[in-house]
């Protein structure tokens, strides 16, 4: 933050991922931030706990013994009203896994930040997306940031979907670990009364009140649990449109345009990668590079992966003929890896559907290169002009 | 309890109205039901100490009776009773 310039009413900063995130949870104004460090998460809470130390954020701030309590507490908050913060990484959201369907299903509205790290073993605390993978299914809304300025915008934008009274579900905002939340970028930042605005204050549903006794989170058996999961599942159907009206509502305030989905160069591509988060620029790169040289290709990314962007992004790749969807992660005995899995079914009652090949890469922090993405991209022209795909499951860079 | 609803009646699982937990009878989980013998009963009151629900009932005289809309039949009674006042039987036989 030592550089910062005036423009458009927004300040030029320079911060790393962590304190991007810790920055906009300041501005968010939050009320309980219940946290447990676990690298490459670390700096965003030890930045929260600077804020409340000094003052400059009224909060209450809760160190925990475990991730087990600290979404435990979150859960608690949130139901009493408040506005509420963790983050983590890893092994830690691994711990915190029973605690994620709760804080789903009984609608609280946590903003989670999620430095992505691979799972252990061997031991790594560098970039996979195991982590985010790993809670696909327990009813949290998942963004992913390309890069520092996205971390920011879309922790602000997390609180306002996640509280909004058609929602009432959690977010998780992705960063790559260490190639974003340790990087140093140039982002603009919104004054803090801007983001009053934005964000004005939760009212909270159903808050916990002594004076209203209630029962949160009752036992439901065969009578009851299969309707209150149908209940789930309509009311987070809801979700995806609530999300487009505040990535429109936001482009109002700070001047930057969110998609679901970013889509480069695929309007006349024959084939495509499918990337998540900071990789997409590398993506975006190599399909300059290529298109500069008259070759139909093209790149797209996922800002929202929970819940999938499937008809959007059905409709984004119409005509391509083979998609490379590359997977940060590995899923054992499964016949994709996971965002592989939900591309194929997204395109299952498709009439027109590309050729599909699963490219496995970074995994534990390993740089993604440009030569590996072409690599992806022959792979993809190979099997377009075959009409086949002769080798479905690829591994980028491995030894 | 009465009707149930469907899943477009539901949100959050929240009960909204407090103290309402009587209106589930667990008893009909029961397998074995316990059945006192009054005769033999010393009113030592264990039974009614122990019972996890409470689904023992103290009276004025500190005599026992067994609320069966909500003994789920574990025999914790029969096992702690001193004077084996309480049997266990098959749930519809006794
Ligand atoms: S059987 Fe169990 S629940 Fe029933 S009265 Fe005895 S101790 Fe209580
Ligand atoms: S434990 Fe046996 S003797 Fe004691 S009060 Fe209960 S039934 Fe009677």
């Amino acid at each position: 933050m030592a550089v910062a310039l005036q423009l458009k009413g927004q300040r030029r900063v320079g911060m790393t991922g962590d304190e991007a995130v810790a920055y906009a949870v300041k501005q968010a104004d939050v009320d309980v931030v219940a946290a447990y460090p676990i690298t490459p998460q670390t700096i965003i809470v030890e930045r929260i706990a600077d804020y409340v130390h000094d003052g400059e954020l009224k909060a209450s701030y809760v160190a925990v013994e475990s991730e087990h309590s600290a979404l435990s507490a979150c859960v608690g908050a949130s139901l009493a009203g408040a506005r509420v913060f963790t983050a983590t990484s890893s092994q830690g959201l691994a711990l915190m896994w029973e605690i994620m369907w709760i804080a789903s299903a009984m609608r609280t509205t946590i903003v989670m930040a999620l430095a992505n790290r691979a799972l252990s073993a061997p031991i790594n605390i560098h970039c996979s997306h195991d982590d985010a993978y790993a809670v696909r299914d327990a009813g949290w809304i998942q963004f992913f940031a390309e890069n520092v300025q996205e971390a920011y915008d879309l922790t602000l934008m997390a609180f306002r979907v996640s509280e909004d009274k058609r929602v009432l579900f959690p977010s998780i905002v992705n960063l790559d670990g260490f190639i974003l939340s340790h990087a140093l970028e140039p982002l603009y930042v919104l004054e803090d009364d801007v983001v009053r605005e934005f964000l004005p204050p939760k009212e909270p549903v159903n808050p916990i009140d002594p004076e209203r006794p209630m029962t949160y989170g009752p036992l439901a058996l065969f009578d009851y649990y299969f309707e209150f999961k149908k209940a789930q599942a309509e009311a987070f159907k809801s979700v995806y449109p609530v999300i487009l009206e505040v990535f429109r509502e936001y482009e109002k305030y700070s001047g930057r345009k969110y998609e679901p989905v970013k889509a480069y160069g695929v309007e006349d591509a024959d084939v495509a990668v499918l990337i998540l988060g900071s990789s997409a620029g590398t993506a975006r790169y190599v399909a300059r590079r290529l298109r500069s040289k008259g070759e139909k290709v093209g790149v797209v990314s996922l800002t929202l992966y929970r819940p999938f962007p499937a008809s959007d992004l059905v409709a984004k790749l119409k005509g391509v003929k083979a998609l490379v969807v590359m997977d940060r992660s590995y899923s054992f005995g499964s016949p994709g890896a996971q965002l592989f899995m939900d591309v194929a079914a997204a395109f299952a009652n498709e009439s027109e559907r590309p050729l599909l090949i699963n490219a496995i890469y970074g995994l534990g922090g390993r740089d993604l290169l440009p030569e590996h993405v072409e690599e992806a991209f022959r792979k993809a022209q190979e099997a377009a002009r075959a009409g086949k795909v002769e080798e479905r499951e690829l591994w980028l860079g491995v030894r | 309890m009465s009707k149930l609803l469907s899943w477009k009646d539901l949100s959050a699982p929240i009960i909204a109205e407090a103290g309402n937990s009587v209106l589930y009878k667990t008893g009909g989980w029961r397998a074995l039901k316990p059945v006192l013998d009054q005769s033999k009963c010393i009113r030592c009151l264990l039974c009614w100490f122990y019972c996890p629900e409470p689904a023992i009932k103290r009276r004025e005289d500190d005599s026992v009776e067994i609320d069966y809309d909500y003994c789920k039949g574990c025999g914790i009674c029969a096992n702690e009773c001193p004077v084996k006042a309480i049997a266990m039987v098959e749930e519809g036989v006794g």
